[in-house]
């Protein structure tokens, strides 16, 4: 796989140190705090509002802290610090939205993308990278064309093109058929296998279980519930959220 | 970063040319505008005494609106804005692209409009060209600065496509009237040189300050 050429900030854990925050006067996260290591998949679980997204944002910097810190390894980057661009290079993002532009053919994002993660050769990574989703006969076609399946599959190769350290998934499996979220799962393993920091916010119970090394339950913006290594993921969801369930 | 401005304006040029949607909108907007303000002012083949240069730049302003809004709301659609500034350069890189983005197309839209405006209202406005072009160019620069910025910074609120030209248009008023007074300066029958170099020169100080504050406060603005 092709690696940046920047000079990353590589770090082997991600730790969120009593994070808060708000937006106005509305608060989306309370005094969160928990360590997303690597080999290993952190979920995110919650229903609705629960700050699932925000915190994704507030691990990819896109967002800063109201309050506490977020440190990658030992690195405690502030978003406008001279080192974020380079920390950035080693996140990869795949949000609810797929990031993905509808005019542009597959190989022409994935290129982009990989353009602008520095990769030597743009157009390779991103051809390896359509053969990877299983696309490489559609790389020409306009990613408009595609089903959203494919979309996602396309979307989840340009997160992944610069082999990012912390992978921060959204709702992975909306939209995908069994067969695409069970190549989604084993891409998720061998990610783990790789070494990647996986984070993923997901609604979809069924599919995390077993997947997840690591639970934090979240509910109107606090960790209700923590588990490592977690199992009937289901009935500790509605002993926690108190409701039937994802 | 010069790396990723140059992606992103190619990228926003490919999309650009793919869709047509930006060109074919600001162009029939800019040119009905102009083609209603000959109706209403050109009486028996005699256009209004230097109309023409404020006629040029309303169209100019309202067209480069509506191409300021269409481009955000593109990148809003599968929120693409947000993986630009994930890549791993000056965010700053982001808002210089979309910037020389904007501007091009805006250049497609005045190579329209100059010639049309010319020959509706009589207006000598190709007798000067490398000081029309300096006018044009610099005024197109102050008003995208600050458009680009505004556009970039509203592109999740709900009522954008409102707030936009309310927050807009007072700030970019300064670069408009430099850009109308040194365009008329340019239709008048014996040309000042001077008086056209100081409308070019303040335009100039204009896009210095707008484009040094934009890249000052885009980083903070889209993080917060």
């Amino acid at each position: 796989m092709n690696r940046p050429r920047v000079t990353p900030l590589d770090f082997d854990q991600v730790v969120v140190d009593d994070v808060s925050r708000h937006f106005g006067r509305r608060r989306a996260l309370a005094r969160i705090s928990f360590i997303a290591a690597r080999s290993a998949i952190l979920g995110l679980l919650g229903p609705n509002g629960a700050g699932k997204s925000t915190m994704l944002s507030l691990l990819a910097t896109l967002m800063r802290p109201t309050s506490g810190r977020i440190r990658f390894g030992v690195l405690d980057v502030e978003i406008a610090d001279e080192r974020a661009p380079a920390l950035r290079g080693r996140i990869g993002v795949l949000g609810h939205d797929l990031f993905l532009y509808p005019e542009l053919t597959a190989r022409e994002n994935l290129a982009f993308f990989g353009g602008l993660y520095k990769l030597p050769d743009p157009n390779r990574a991103a051809f390896a990278a359509l053969q990877r989703a299983g696309l490489a006969d559609r790389a020409d076609d306009q990613v408009a064309s595609f089903s959203r399946g494919m979309r996602q599959r396309v979307a989840l190769e340009r997160a992944l093109i610069h082999d990012p350290r912390l992978v921060l998934l959204d709702e992975p499996f909306t939209g995908l058929d069994d067969a695409s979220a069970a190549a989604l799962v084993a891409r998720l393993k061998a990610l783990r296998h790789a070494g990647a920091i996986v984070v993923i916010a997901t609604h979809d119970l069924d599919i995390a279980e077993g997947l997840l090394d690591h639970a934090v339950f979240l509910r109107d913006g606090r960790v209700a519930h923590s588990a490592a290594r977690p199992e009937g993921l289901r009935s500790t969801y509605r002993a926690v959220m108190g409701t039937p369930g994802a | 970063m010069l790396q990723a401005i140059w992606l992103i304006v190619r990228k926003d040029l490919t999309v650009e040319v793919r869709s047509r949607e930006i060109a074919y909108t600001t162009l029939f907007f800019a040119v009905s505008c102009v083609l209603n303000f000959a109706f209403a002012l050109v009486r028996e083949g005699r256009p209004p005494q230097d109309g023409a240069a404020g006629i040029l730049w309303i169209s100019i302003a309202f067209a480069g609106t509506l191409a300021l809004g269409r481009t955000f709301e593109r990148e809003r659609q599968s929120e693409t804005l947000r993986a630009l500034l994930l890549a791993p350069t000056a965010r700053p890189a982001v808002y210089v692209g979309k910037l020389l983005g904007i501007i091009a197309l805006l250049i497609v839209a005045e190579a329209i409009l100059v010639p049309l405006v010319s020959l509706l209202f009589q207006a000598p406005l190709l007798a000067h060209p490398f000081w029309l072009l300096a006018v044009v160019l610099t005024g197109t620069i102050g008003f995208s600065a600050v458009g680009t910025l505004f556009a970039a910074m509203l592109v999740r609120a709900r009522s954008r496509d409102v707030l936009l030209p309310v927050l807009l248009y007072p700030i970019t008023v300064p670069v408009i009237i430099a850009g109308v007074r040194g365009t008329a300066a340019l239709l008048q029958p014996e040309v000042d040189l001077g008086v056209v170099r100081f409308w070019v020169a303040l335009l100039v100080s204009f896009d210095v300050v707008f484009v040094t504050l934009a890249l000052w406060t885009f980083e903070p603005l889209m993080t917060d």
